[in-house]
């Protein structure tokens, strides 16, 4: 009996991932305005451009980050006047590592958009705080986190974690609860009671 | 050389800088202070009681959610949300399950939709209160914080009847809400919708136009629309400074579209601005609570949309945001097709907001700093996460 729920427990999950996904409707990226309008102007500067869920994804050249940023603050077409956020993904299988994610929205013209810059292990991108000062945290964040480093960052130091912190936890090599032996001798240095232990 | 220096009977600055010796001192405030609202730790530097420059310092709260967050499926991650800004745990949620069915393109029913929409307006509420009694109190007002923090208890009441729990919620599911509301609740949230403007009035008629609390405020901590938004600062707190933004109106989410309410915009820049848009945010969501409640009384239907029992998302990336009682929380999913998110950021308005805190701050007094830090009223579960 047991046995038959468990077969048709394990049929049913296999089953789950086939399940019809709704299809995105298809949509020529190419023709909305905000991708006109960036292709047009900064165009040598993006690498590609997708579309998901109703977002727009610019894939920036590395080098041209802060420029492309600049762009699309000042220009009136696009006026993106506010930076939600920087964040940092480790992709270790890929050729470049490591990815650095800005979210932009516009208080006037009320859109979105996503701007990702690729980069190699070792490899260094420009800050946007001289567009957005907000980023001076975000992207302190992201270097704690993942450990992206900004160029002319006017205090890249850790922002969450401890400043003699080791490591950079949401990257995919760090393990879920620290390094190996860190929490014995975490215990053993600050907790006199636990030294039994 | 006395004479030379005293103007109409007063010793004039002048004279107080030739002949007293002055230095910038650093001091702490916090991470164990009562005013900072949780674990925040503030490094001053002073000129005499003027403040010349900040360092912020966060991560005493830091639980590592977002690396918590890869090991676990998508639902178990759900509760997790409720402890990031824990005293608005349905707003939380909705940004959350909002994401994930923008991931899965999942549809939930409108029944669902107007309970949501009941329970984030009436989170909002309580997220208000308890943010003017803190506030409030920080100031130096006691009366108000009890008169709220007595009105709050209805609304804690009416969650513990839809699922038990009084402050993490965890009641919305990816795809509706986790069960109908139960019997008595449209009564007795109806009640709650009669007497609480007659209750927001006993605040005003305490703290409105009282002349210490318009003295600690008024003036206090200005910083421009221009300046905010460069410097992140969202919701209610860029609102006290004249942005036309809530991400309920611009964008959509749920039914607000379908509901008749306004945004609460002040242009004052100051404490005093930001505490005005708060309390017509309260009425406002009053307002729409009682809207859903006509809905939810004459309707009746599913509250659960149709949802895979594995949820394994396809391969994508989604950012999805509300408008939660500090400002824009947005959850940014990333996923590679498993049943865990393979990246997931919480972009946690309260850790946006305390951007701006050292340029509000700036050539203020020390008390001001208190008052500063009320009203942009952060959560330290949500800045550090």
């Amino acid at each position: 009996m047991d046995e038959e729920k468990e077969k048709k427990g394990k049929e049913a999950s296999k089953e789950t991932p086939k399940r019809e996904v709704p299809q995105e409707p298809q949509v020529d990226v190419e023709t909305l305005p905000l991708v006109r309008r960036v292709k047009e102007a900064k165009g040598e500067f993006i690498d590609d451009v997708s579309y998901f869920r109703g977002e727009i994804t610019f894939l920036v050249k590395r080098e041209h980050i802060l420029d492309v940023c600049r762009f699309l603050r000042d220009d009136s077409e696009t006026s993106f006047d506010f930076l939600t956020e920087v964040i940092g993904v480790h992709y270790p299988q890929r050729d470049k590592p490591f990815e650095v994610v800005y979210h932009l929205y516009s208080t006037s013209k009320r859109h979105r958009v996503r701007l990702k810059v690729r980069l190699a292990e070792g490899e260094e991108v420009e800050s946007v705080y001289p567009v957005w000062r907000s980023a001076s945290w975000y992207e302190r964040e992201a270097y704690d986190m993942v450990g992206i480093r900004f160029a002319n960052h006017p205090g890249l130091k850790r922002i969450l974690l401890p400043e003699d912190w080791e490591g950079h936890p949401l990257r995919k090599d760090y393990p879920l609860q620290g390094p190996e032996g860190y929490r014995e001798e975490w215990l053993r240095s600050h907790c006199a009671s636990t030294n039994k232990l | 050389m006395l004479e030379r220096g005293v103007v109409e009977g007063r010793v004039s600055e002048d004279l107080m800088r030739e002949t007293l010796k002055t230095k910038e001192i650093w001091i702490n405030m916090g991470p164990q202070h009562p005013s900072t609202h949780g674990v925040l730790r503030l490094v001053l530097a002073l000129e005499g009681e003027r403040i010349v420059d900040t360092e912020v310092v966060i991560g005493y709260l830091h639980r590592g959610m977002e690396k918590l967050a890869e090991s676990l499926t998508y639902p178990q991650f759900l509760p997790y949300t409720d402890r990031l800004d824990y005293i608005s745990s349905n707003a939380m949620n909705f940004g959350y399950v909002l994401a994930m069915e923008k991931l899965m393109g999942i549809e939930v029913p409108e029944r669902a939709q107007y309970i949501r929409v009941m329970m984030a307006e009436l989170t909002r509420i309580s997220s208000h209160l308890v943010w003017l009694a803190t506030h409030a109190l920080d100031i130096g007002a006691m009366t108000v914080f009890l008169y709220c923090f007595r009105d709050r208890e209805a609304i804690l009441d009416l969650f513990e009847m839809v699922c038990g729990a009084r402050l993490t919620t965890t009641y919305f599911r990816i795809g509706g809400v986790a069960n109908d509301l139960p019997e008595g609740f449209i009564e007795q949230a109806r009640e709650f919708c009669k007497v609480f403007p007659k209750k927001a009035k006993d605040y005003d008629d305490l703290i409105l136009k009282n002349r210490m609390w318009l003295s600690r405020t008024v003036n206090v901590a200005k910083i421009s629309a221009e300046d905010g938004l460069n410097l992140g600062l969202s919701g209610p707190s860029i609102r006290g400074s004249g942005v036309y933004w809530d991400i309920r109106k611009d964008e959509p989410y749920s039914n607000y579209d379908k509901l008749d309410w306004e945004i609460a915009v002040e242009s004052g820049c100051d404490v005093y601005a930001r505490y005005l848009v708060r309390l017509k945010e309260m009425r406002e969501s009053c307002k729409i609570v009682s809207q859903c409640l006509d809905i939810l009384e004459k309707t009746n239907g599913p509250v659960m949309g149709k949802v895979p029992k594995v949820i394994r998302p396809p391969e994508g990336e989604v950012y999805a945001s509300v408008e939660a009682p500090k400002g824009e929380l947005g959850f940014y999913i990333v996923s590679d097709g498993s049943p865990k998110p393979y990246r997931l950021k919480i972009r946690a308005p309260s850790f946006a907001n305390l951007i701006s805190l050292p340029v509000m701050i700036k050539g203020h007094l020390v008390a001001d700093v208190i008052a500063a830090i009320g009203s942009i009223d952060v959560v330290l579960g949500e800045v550090d996460r």
